[in-house]
């Protein structure tokens, strides 16, 4: 196998009851590539990137990350493997506030013996957000706001900056521009192009040609749970990519 | 390991060119919203003040110290219950056989005095085991048993729970606990009634647990959205699972409180006691929708309430008036919580218009 490759699945089926979700996909991930997973609605992305992310199972075939079969039974299984989701609708808790949302699932305690019942360093939270926020070079916002007060942008800034400082080989991010505004959306752009450089690998899923082309190195489009092609995005490819997810040609 | 790859994100991110500005700041100077919220956020507070104040001017009697010492133990059996209610609330479910599971571990301690076991320790150690089992029995239920509808396990369990009650004591009372029970509910030290001590530690200890250290994290994340938690790494089932049986623990150290207080084993001990918790809770300002609430304010909550039943009574207001009072201020409570809601909304409506 080609030491390049980060991710490979291989013959993914999913189905649900007599709906055929992933009906045999193929996907291979580069060493810092950013890949734009494009397709309909119901063509199977999410389908795959949650398998990959591992909220759900496929019924056959099997994922390897950097060569090794990975066998992925909950979120924090693919989380401690180095991928790191950041899913559509549901990527932060409304009643906590922003570090939390940060370090939520890798909180440290003291002392460590006394697990979940021993104490929380707020102060050390609120100091690392910021110091993580500050090398994105994305605007810190106040550890201590609760995030549901927050902008739908605001809310996805702070996501998607958990997903890219603690993910070490893959960042999958689930329409990441969807709910943002134009300053916003070249914020997050930005981070995203930023990631190759750390040595991570990107899988964006996204239905804005314009991001796809600023950002993706190659473009994958899906269709009725099947790959239908793959082209590298540039702004005189958008009609074949637009052709092949509609499914014209 | 954490730790180590946030630090890497510095040399490898060198996107500093612009910082864009997404700090809240503009978006929420809305004063009045702001400090809208901030009232309600505080409210429990505010207005068992303002009931002390309100009571103490319509009787002279209110503010005796025999008074509110009465007051204190009369409450602290619902305190107890709020304590333990609020936690299961918090994870958007309720546990409603509570005052079961008090008259349970009561008979149970009756039982043992029966059988000539007058071991202080002992009685204390089933009072809390018992409820923890209970408790956990719920949870269990709930979150592996698949039943998905708290209210309706917990109406099961306190039919349960009571009828077990009602069977092992065969229907009749046992006169007389262990003199450690007795003191648990009876006693003072320094004039301040010994499970006014009780309420006050179990209140410490839950405070601590629920604001500084992970578990309180992850219940209030779970209650937030429990397959957000779920997904970011947060045992779900176990969390759950953790609330019903200190929930149930209370109901042990309420069931304590009340044998010591009757010197006696009663298969009908706390009946009807887990409305009161709910009211209470519900009164402190938790959500029902879950992921909101402070362990104070399930305290003053319960105070609330105790102040109501005290000054009517004292008022010689009829018992069927302090009902509908309690019930008016649960609804009050209730769209209290409706309009913190729309405040909420608003401030994230402004905060948005603000980024575009």
């Amino acid at each position: 196998m080609n030491s390049n490759v980060v991710l490979e699945v291989r013959n993914a089926v999913k189905s649900y009851g007599f709906v055929t979700a992933l009906g045999g996909v193929d996907l291979t991930l580069h060493k810092g590539e950013i890949l734009a997973l494009l397709g309909d609605n119901g063509a199977g992305k999410t389908t795959l990137v949650r398998a990959i992310s591992g909220v759900m199972q496929l019924d056959e075939g099997d994922i390897h990350l950097a060569g090794e079969k990975l066998v992925l039974s909950s979120a924090g299984d693919a989380r401690r493997a180095g991928i790191e989701t950041v899913f559509q609708n549901l990527a932060v808790l409304d009643n906590l506030d922003v570090s939390s949302n940060f370090y939520i699932g890798r909180e440290k305690t003291w002392p460590s013996w006394m697990g979940p019942f021993g104490f929380l360093n707020k102060a050390r939270e609120a100091t690392g957000w910021v110091g993580a926020a500050n090398n994105l070079g994305i605007k810190a916002l106040n550890p201590g706001q609760e995030i549901g007060l927050m902008s739908g942008g605001q809310r996805q800034a702070v996501a998607v900056a958990r997903a890219v400082a603690f993910a070490s080989k893959v960042v999958i991010l689930d329409e990441p521009t969807a709910a943002l505004g134009v300053r916003e959306s070249a914020q997050v752009l930005r981070l995203i192009k930023s990631l190759p450089e750390r040595g991570v690998s990107v899988i964006l899923i996204s239905h804005n040609m314009d991001h796809v082309v600023q950002v993706a190195d190659r473009a994958v489009v899906m269709r009725q749970g099947r790959i239908a092609g793959s082209a590298v995005p540039k702004k005189e490819s958008i009609p074949e990519l637009i052709g092949m997810i509609m499914g014209a040609t | 390991m954490s730790s180590t790859n946030t630090d890497s994100v510095a040399g490898a991110a060198n996107a500093q060119a612009t910082t864009v500005e997404l700090d809240s700041s503009e978006a929420l100077k809305a004063p009045g919203i702001r400090l809208g919220l901030r009232i309600l956020r505080t409210g429990p507070a505010v207005i068992l003040i303002a009931l002390i104040i309100i009571m103490s001017f319509l009787n002279e009697y209110f503010l005796t110290v025999r008074n509110l010492q009465n007051l204190l133990t009369q409450t602290t059996m619902i305190a107890t219950l709020a304590l333990g209610q609020l936690l299961v609330i918090i994870v958007r479910g309720v546990d409603v056989s509570v005052g079961s599971v008090l008259g349970l571990t009561v008979v149970l301690s009756g039982l043992m005095m029966d059988s000539g076991i007058e071991n202080g320790p002992l009685h204390v150690v089933v009072f809390l085991s018992v409820g923890a089992l209970f408790g956990l029995f719920n949870g269990f239920m709930i979150v592996k048993g698949g039943i998905p509808q708290p209210l309706i396990v917990t109406v099961a369990t306190l039919g349960i729970g009571r009828g077990m009650a009602l069977l092992l004591s065969g229907g009749t009372e046992h006169i007389g606990m262990a003199p450690l029970v007795q003191g648990a509910g009876n006693g003072s030290i320094a004039g301040i009634p010994v499970p006014a001590i009780l309420v006050a530690f179990v209140t410490l200890v839950l405070a601590v647990l629920t604001l500084r250290t992970l578990w309180g994290r992850w219940i209030y994340a779970v209650g937030g959205n429990p397959d957000v938690a779920g997904w970011l790494g947060v045992p779900r089932d176990r969390v759950i699972m953790s609330c019903y049986m200190l929930s149930g623990v209370t109901a042990g150290i309420a069931g304590l409180i009340y044998a010591g207080r009757t010197d006696a084993a009663s298969p009908l001990a706390g009946v009807g006691m887990e409305l009161d918790a709910v009211t209470a809770v519900i009164i402190g300002g938790a959500s029902l929708f879950g992921g909101r609430g402070h362990i104070v304010n399930a305290l003053i909550g319960a105070l609330i309430i105790g102040v109501i039943r005290n000054g009517l009574n004292l008022m010689s207001v009829s018992p069927f008036w302090e009902a509908i009072a309690i019930g008016t201020s649960i609804l009050l409570a209730l769209e209290l919580d409706v309009l913190r809601r729309y405040f909420e909304e608003k401030l994230r409506a402004r905060a948005a218009r603000a980024m575009r």
